[in-house]
């Protein structure tokens, strides 16, 4: 029970943090997208395996070539020079805030007496899950789908060139 | 050593496995990206044999293994490996012949600087390809199947710095996948008819009686039975994949890839995973045989297809000038026979064909791949030349190769498969005509490898590329003497007298043999067929060889005009261009005119009815209402410069806020029990 | 003290989420920033699933939707932020967040 859930974490874990750490742009959009893949794995072992496909769909598959294509659309050189942190001021302040913060998360969770529930696994079925989604979330599925498309109008707009040149059209 | 059903996974997941090694290696680990490659190709041969001794212990039966996969929600959708006596040859087959060529590629490619990736691409596509030929379901069979297109894809495209090749990669996909669109429509089909894909499953799969006869009692459109029209969009599928016509298309441009790639790919596996699609679904294919009412037999489409294509393919390969051209047609045209052969009937001899034609094209491809690197990437027949000399050991294997290809008789492999064929041919009680495309196809055949070899390694050397050219390294010799050995050896698995492979291919344990020239006055006929076509082939281009690169071919002076046309490959690529591509840019055409002056319009109406409204409004603003505000704001406009101190505009100011911000009120909430 | 499963996946979603902050903080990349956040995002979304996997009503799939809903406004998200990061690139011909000023007062 605890071994897959170690490997999942490790193979989530390490390539996060070492994108989060390398100079090279494109490495570490890889890297990420092992990490993502491996939070899809922690989904399937949770048993939650419709979110694990959205994961690898939406994540894997779409926002890691977006987040290529920004790469390769705005870099002038492979090795982004400007990518270290710039002040050792700020990385620290940085550091010390992150740290922080895990630090209170970790004694919150340590602290907090959790009772698992006795329940097996439960099995959603995707069918269940979409008639769930048809019944009572309709209002929210409609928000989703409106969201989506004017971000889409939206991102297209941002990224458009002006034909005269002269930077993004508002 | 036999290898049980469950483990069959064990044969792809080693390329597999490799091709994750190769993707993770630097450019310059060459000697370890290739080195992985080729072992765990050589360990999947290994295990292949081993499934082929477990699938020979009872050849009439279907080991599966079958697991749940994806549960969704209402029935499960499984997946499988399947052993029999199939599998378990095509197994062998391309991890012996794709283990000589990975071999080969360390000497091919070695000055390339994408070494490694080019053996990450070979391995993921033996990955694919194992899976394909181990899948007990369509729908994993198509997984691979797309899988084996993108690594042709990669691979085609390798040298993706050459626009052609670029160009080619890009047509092989699009071209395949409008096949592959047929397949994934008979997939969905078959398994809204009979709620499952699995190929065997204890009484329950789809290839199994009780589906095939819920399925061919159905009729649907024009009177045609489903299981005849979910055979025919399969066979798209097949079409697209082995380059059949109309799609053959794709196949000659794809041979812009790599010279291995050429071998391995487009001729000896991957298109011929048509042909083992067709043979691994033959039973739902051939259930609408005894059906007196449907208006067309499935199979009697497979044929037709097939003879055209063997045909068709043949002459244009007389007529072409790159080496490896005249090699693609070739196996355009072979590819046609097996079709040929699964559509009288006689799946066996098309998969004795297919074993057989792997070998001995692979063979010429490599030794193609041998003088393209002797000769400096020269591949025009024209500007080569007088090989025979300085590249001997090159010259016997394609010697030999082109004889197994053209059916020189008896000793040769091909002979055997193809006589097979034509008997089959013979006995198929529809109609003569695929049997007279197949002789006519062993008369051209005889003759355009004939040309082929009398041009590139006789007469005079007509270039410096050729002059210059040496033996290659007995890394790449060598493959080439083990495969022309199993051009020669293999065909006497299959003989008449001996039918060892077909017998078990049909599941039986004892092998019946017949007199071995039963059927002799075909076997006659097809040996003169073969002795005219290599005597013409001989008497127009070996007797008096082309002394200069320039001079016209001999057909060329008897006949510009066919030639010509044979040349263009009859204009296929044209014509295409000429109707899909003209409607593909028209109705783009059409779309840009649509938003470039109706919906911009509306737009532009809309936004100038916006801007008058806005105009209106400014001049009430300004001469109204500023005033009485003017006088509020500035008091507001000093408080406000106080707090925006505090705004400095950078983001990782105002995130760290906010996580310090979290991390205070955390403490407040534990420390101090609540707010 | 006993460390549940639950715990397990509460410790690994933390630590994403500070590995996704700290990036976010650190680095001067305004990509590897906006990466930074999905990484904080997917780190809440694990949460999600460890509640609804351990929690005493599992049968009601509630979790299972509202990651489904959090992916979804996640891809929103992440293709206007990376079309803001091209469109600022343009403006300005670097994608250093510190030469992004113009909301200073």
């Amino acid at each position: 029970m605890t071994i897959p859930f170690l490997i999942i974490a490790f193979v989530t874990l390490v390539p996060a943090a070492v994108a989060m750490a390398l100079r090279n742009l494109i490495h570490s959009s890889l890297l990420l997208i092992a990490s993502w893949a491996g939070i899809a794995a922690f989904y399937f072992w949770a048993g939650a395996e419709f979110v694990a496909f959205a994961q690898v769909l939406v994540y894997v598959g779409a926002v890691s070539m977006i987040v290529l294509f920004a790469v390769l659309l705005t870099r002038h050189t492979r090795i982004d020079a400007g990518l270290a942190p710039d002040s050792i001021g700020r990385a620290l302040a940085g550091l010390l805030a992150g740290g922080a913060v895990f630090g209170v998360l970790l004694g919150a969770v340590l602290s907090t007496p959790l009772r698992v529930g006795a329940k097996a696994a439960a099995q959603v079925p995707v069918k269940r899950l979409g008639l769930e989604l048809m019944n009572h979330h309709t209002i929210a599925l409609l928000a989703i789908g409106i969201l989506l498309t004017v971000s889409l109008l939206g991102a297209v707009v941002l990224a458009a060139t002006d034909s005269k040149g002269k930077g993004a059209t508002p | 050593m036999s290898l049980p059903v469950q483990l069959l996974w064990l044969i792809p997941a080693l390329p597999l496995l490799a091709a994750g090694l190769g993707a993770l290696t630097p450019r310059s680990g060459r000697k370890l990206a290739s080195g992985a490659a080729i072992l765990a190709m050589a360990g999947s041969f290994l295990l292949s044999c081993g499934a082929l001794m477990t699938a020979l212990a009872d050849p009439a039966a279907h080991l599966v293994h079958n697991f749940a996969w994806l549960d969704l929600g209402e029935g499960v959708l499984r997946l499988g490996w399947l052993l029999d006596p199939l599998t378990a040859f095509m197994c062998v087959m391309v991890t012996f012949v794709g283990l000589l060529i990975f071999i080969f590629s360390t000497g091919y490619l070695h000055e390339d600087p994408n070494f490694t990736r080019f053996f990450c691409f070979l391995s993921l596509f033996a990955a694919a390809m194992l899976g394909l030929l181990v899948a007990n379901s369509l729908l994993l069979l198509f997984i691979c199947w797309e899988l084996v297109g993108l690594a042709s894809y990669l691979l085609i495209g390798f040298w993706f710095h050459k626009p052609s090749a670029a160009a080619a990669a890009k047509k092989a996909f699009i071209t395949t996948r409008i096949g592959d669109l047929g397949l994934l429509l008979g997939m969905l089909w078959l398994y809204d008819s009979t709620g499952s894909l699995l190929f065997y499953d204890g009484g329950q799969g789809v290839l199994e009686a009780t589906a095939l006869g819920g399925l061919v009692a159905q009729t649907t459109i024009g009177g045609l039975a489903v299981s005849t029209a979910i055979g025919l969009l399969i066979f798209c599928g097949a079409i697209g994949k082995s380059g059949q016509f109309p799609l053959h298309v794709w196949l000659p441009d794809a041979m812009e890839g790599p010279t291995p790639v050429s071998a391995l790919i487009h001729a000896a596996t991957m298109v011929a995973a048509g042909v083992f699609l067709i043979a691994r679904v033959y039973p739902l294919m051939a259930v609408d045989q005894g059906l007196a009412t449907t208006p067309l037999h499935a199979l009697t489409v497979v044929a037709t297809i097939g003879a055209i294509t063997a045909l068709m393919g043949a002459m244009i390969a007389v007529a072409q000038d790159d080496i490896k051209r005249v090699l693609a047609f070739s196996t355009v045209s072979q590819l046609g026979y097996m079709m040929l052969a699964l559509g009288v009937g006689s799946w066996v001899a098309a998969i004795f064909h297919l074993l057989t034609h792997a070998f001995f094209k692979a063979l010429l491809f490599l030794g193609s791949g041998s003088v393209i690197h002797a000769a400096h990437h020269e591949q025009d027949i024209r500007r080569l030349g007088g090989l025979r000399g300085p590249m001997r050991i090159t010259f016997v294997t394609f010697a030999l190769g082109m004889m197994a290809l053209s059916g020189v008789p008896f000793l040769f492999s091909g002979f055997w498969s193809k006589e097979a064929i034509l008997h089959a041919a013979q006995g198929w009680n529809v109609s003569h005509l695929p049997l007279y495309a197949g002789l006519a196809a062993v008369v051209l055949t005889a003759f355009y490898m004939t040309r082929l070899v009398a041009e590139t390694f006789f007469g005079s050397a007509r270039s410096d590329e050729a002059r210059h050219a040496h033996e290659n390294s007995p890394v790449m010799t060598v493959p080439l003497v083990i495969l022309a050995v199993c051009a020669i050896l293999l065909g006497f698995i299959g003989t008449p007298a001996f039918p060892w492979l077909q017998s078990r291919l049909m599941g039986q344990t004892e092998v019946h043999g017949h007199s071995l020239f039963e059927g002799g006055g075909l076997m006659v006929l097809s040996i003169v067929l073969v002795a005219i076509g290599i005597g013409s082939g001989w008497a127009l281009y070996g007797r008096r060889p082309r002394t200069t690169t320039s001079a016209l071919d001999p057909i060329e002076k008897i006949s510009p005009g066919l030639f010509g046309a044979l040349r263009a490959r009859f204009g296929f690529d044209e014509l295409y261009a000429a109707t899909v591509g003209r409607l593909n840019t028209a109705t783009a055409a059409l779309a840009d005119g649509l938003d470039r002056y109706v919906w911009d319009g509306a737009v532009r109406f809309l936004a100038a009815l916006g801007e008058f409204a806005g105009f209106v409004n400014k001049e009430a603003d300004e001469d109204v209402l500023n005033g009485g505000f003017d006088a509020t704001n500035d008091k507001i406009r000093g408080t406000a410069r106080l707090y925006s101190a505090a705004q400095t505009g950078g983001a990782h100011g105002y995130m760290r806020t906010v996580a310090i911000g979290f991390v205070l009120l955390v403490l407040i909430v534990m420390l101090g029990g609540g707010l | 003290m006993i460390l549940t499963p639950l715990h397990l996946c509460l410790i690994l979603s933390s630590a994403l989420f500070c590995i996704g902050l700290i990036g976010a903080l650190t680095r001067s990349n305004a990509i590897l920033v906006l990466l930074g956040i999905e990484l904080m995002l997917n780190a809440a979304n694990i949460n999600f699933i460890a509640f609804w996997r351990y929690g005493p009503n599992p049968e009601a799939g509630t979790g299972v939707l509202f990651v489904v809903f959090a992916i979804g406004v996640a891809a929103a998200e992440a293709a206007v932020g990376l079309a803001l990061v091209i469109a600022i690139y343009r403006h300005q011909r670097s994608i250093r967040l510190q030469d992004a000023r113009l909301l200073k007062g």
